[in-house]
């Protein structure tokens, strides 16, 4: 563990600190819990009435004042999942998977062997590269976009998964590297030793006494890469058209309907984040460290 | 860039006179040390570093895909173009005052909310996961929703709670707001707050909560007022935080392409330098001048990225220390 999360017997303090307060401070602190619950509604409000909105009829979920009330139908995502616009989302979800997932599995084979080289048996001038893989994750992506067209066009990979696969590993390569560096220097040196001293070979090592230790930070780093390259709108809007479209492109193109479409709009976007919110929330303890890129904890 | 892979040289400090079998072995063990990374660096410096050099010519060319006869070297034309256009000067202000915008609201909104989340009550961990939430929306996602379920001129939730309450109080004459069209920028920037002061807040919560309480707990013995903790033992160990905090964020937001993309379109004075070069590009296929904006992006980047890097690498030595 880093030193910034050592503080010394918190658990400690922390309990004795509870334990004196004054009945004064106790109304105070009602008072800001109170407050923390408005602030914490206010926050998912517009995510609640996207799903209210997304339960409703068309004509129910397009009135002023709102209708609360109104029955609840699955109208909308039945419309979002086939008859409405005439073109289904499946291919796009699924493309939107499958760059996910194998960009996911690619990072993660790169970077597992680039952190270990960065910290358990660590290469002269580690801190550098690992500062070089920082600094490439904060060059914005707009200013690559061209030359990265320009090649595919040349090399017939417009409109093909393929591409965006390399570009989203690229994208996350650093963050699953500074990742999993910080994950690796967490495990204790002496059990290292100890193995080699039993005679235990490197993969034997790697797979019996390293992975179990890291494994919760392989699960997180795999998840954050997979919230990013579901995310991504930029490189997925001009490198593909109809036959790699992605999720968030298919959603852009989402409103072009005439009439009311309100209900679908919300059904759509709730759909599509779901993989998000269900992958965020596994991972919500390492959340910080992924996207503080490691830098705390 | 430069990459910092050693080449040669023992990483033991060279022995003078050793003899050529250790110096052999020494150097393979080297190499067995830097193999797992090079597939990782090699893949990056190809696919992140080369397209960058490629925009880096590319800017100093005169190159149009309409006009593909008049391809050649430009000087320094499209920065002149770019510099002096008065839409892409618009873009660079905007970009400016989205990202700053943002990334102060938001830091400012996610400090209030750490520090109320720092302490204990009843669901604390429930707040705290639907404070969360709206980082977990899709960004596209979030942006048709604000879009068209909340700032909708007609049947938008901001205009039907106006109409509600109007009503409670016997009005049948609320005030409807046109939204995006009365405030584009700000529009987009809210919809950007909402999403940015969660991570802000994750950020800061994790730096109150490495806070040494033993010493804060002998301040308050001592007799500090709790305003006297926060002004002098709470926000200097915070600060090393907020930059870290702003600084990514606004690495990241003054990226923001969503947003600006789907809410306006890049219309009503709020197309971003990336809008801008995507428009400049994907349109209007102006290589040249693209690249010449992108490069201007890069070095605007640079800077925050330095300041970035500084308050990575310290926290850094912290924790290795």
């Amino acid at each position: 563990m880093s030193s910034i999360t050592q503080t010394g017997p918190i658990p400690a303090t922390r309990a004795a600190a509870g334990a004196p307060r004054r009945p004064r401070r106790n109304r105070g602190g009602f008072v800001l819990g109170v407050t923390a619950w408005v602030v914490g509604l206010l926050f998912v409000l517009p995510i609640l009435w996207m799903l209210l909105t997304s339960l409703h009829s068309e004509t129910s979920a397009a009135t002023n004042p709102p209708s609360l009330g109104a029955a609840l139908t699955l109208q909308g995502y039945r419309e979002f999942f086939g008859s409405a616009t005439g073109t289904s989302p499946w291919p796009s979800l699924l493309n939107s998977i499958t760059a996910s997932v194998l960009s996911t599995i690619l990072v993660l084979l790169l970077a597992i062997p680039a952190a270990y080289a960065l910290s358990i048996r660590p290469v002269r001038k580690w801190t550098d590269v690992l500062f070089f893989f920082l600094s490439t994750k904060m060059l914005p992506v707009v200013a690559g976009l061209l030359p990265i067209y320009l090649f595919a066009q040349r090399a017939r990979l417009l409109d093909n998964i393929v591409l965006l696969i390399v570009l989203y590993t690229a994208m996350n390569l650093p963050i699953a590297v500074w990742m999993m560096r910080s994950f690796l220097v967490e495990v204790p040196k002496e059990i290292l030793e100890a193995a080699s001293m039993d005679g235990a070979g490197l993969t034997r090592t790697l797979r019996s006494v390293v992975a179990p230790i890291v494994s919760p930070g392989i699960a997180a780093t795999a998840l954050i890469c997979f919230i990013f390259s579901w995310n991504e709108l930029l490189f997925a809007r001009v490198l593909t058209s109809t036959a790699a479209q992605t999720a968030p492109v298919f959603l852009t193109g989402f409103v072009t309907s005439q009439g009311l479409f309100l209900a679908k709009v919300c059904a759509a976007a709730i759909v599509v984040s779901l993989p998000v919110l269900i992958a965020g929330f596994a991972a919500q303890d390492k959340l910080v460290q992924g996207l503080s890129l490691g830098a705390v904890k | 860039m430069s990459v910092a892979v050693d080449t040669g040289q023992s990483s033991h400090g060279a022995v003078a006179g050793a003899s050529p079998q250790t110096d052999r072995r020494r150097r393979s063990e080297q190499w067995s040390r830097r193999g797992p990374l090079l597939p990782a660096l090699i893949f990056t410096i190809v696919v992140t570093q080369l397209p960058f050099v490629v925009t880096l010519v590319t800017s100093f060319m005169n190159w149009n895909a309409y006009y593909p006869k008049e391809r050649g070297f430009a000087g320094v034309t499209n920065f002149r173009r770019v510099l002096t256009n008065v839409s892409t000067r618009h873009a660079i202000l905007t970009t400016i005052v989205l990202t700053a915008t943002v990334v102060l609201v938001s830091l400012l909104l996610g400090m209030g909310i750490a520090l109320l989340l720092d302490r204990k009550f009843f669901g604390r961990g429930a707040v705290r996961t639907m404070l969360i939430a709206p980082f977990l929306v899709v960004p596209v996602a979030a942006a048709l929703l604000w879009k068209h379920a909340l700032y909708n001129p007609q049947y938008g939730l901001f205009n039907g709670l106006l109409t509600s309450v109007w009503r409670l109080f016997g009005s049948n004459n609320p005030p409807q707001v046109d939204w995006i069209t009365s405030q584009p920028l700000i529009a987009i920037e809210a919809s950007l707050v909402w999403q940015w002061t969660p991570f802000m807040m994750l950020i800061l919560l994790a730096g109150l909560q490495s806070r040494p309480l033993d010493i804060i707990e002998a301040a308050r013995l001592d007799g500090a007022s709790s305003w006297q903790v926060f002004r002098y033992m709470t926000f200097p160990h915070l600060r090393q935080y907020l930059e870290l905090a702003g600084l990514l964020g606004s690495i990241y937001v003054v990226q923001n392409f969503d947003a600006v993309f789907t809410i306006t379109s890049g219309g009503l004075g709020t197309a971003n330098l990336p809008y801008t070069i995507y428009q400049t590009f994907y349109n209007a296929h102006d290589y040249g001048r693209a690249s010449a904006a992108g490069v201007v992006v890069v070095i605007g980047t640079i800077l925050i990225a330095t300041f970035a890097l500084r308050t990575v690498s310290t926290l850094f030595r912290e924790e290795s220390r």
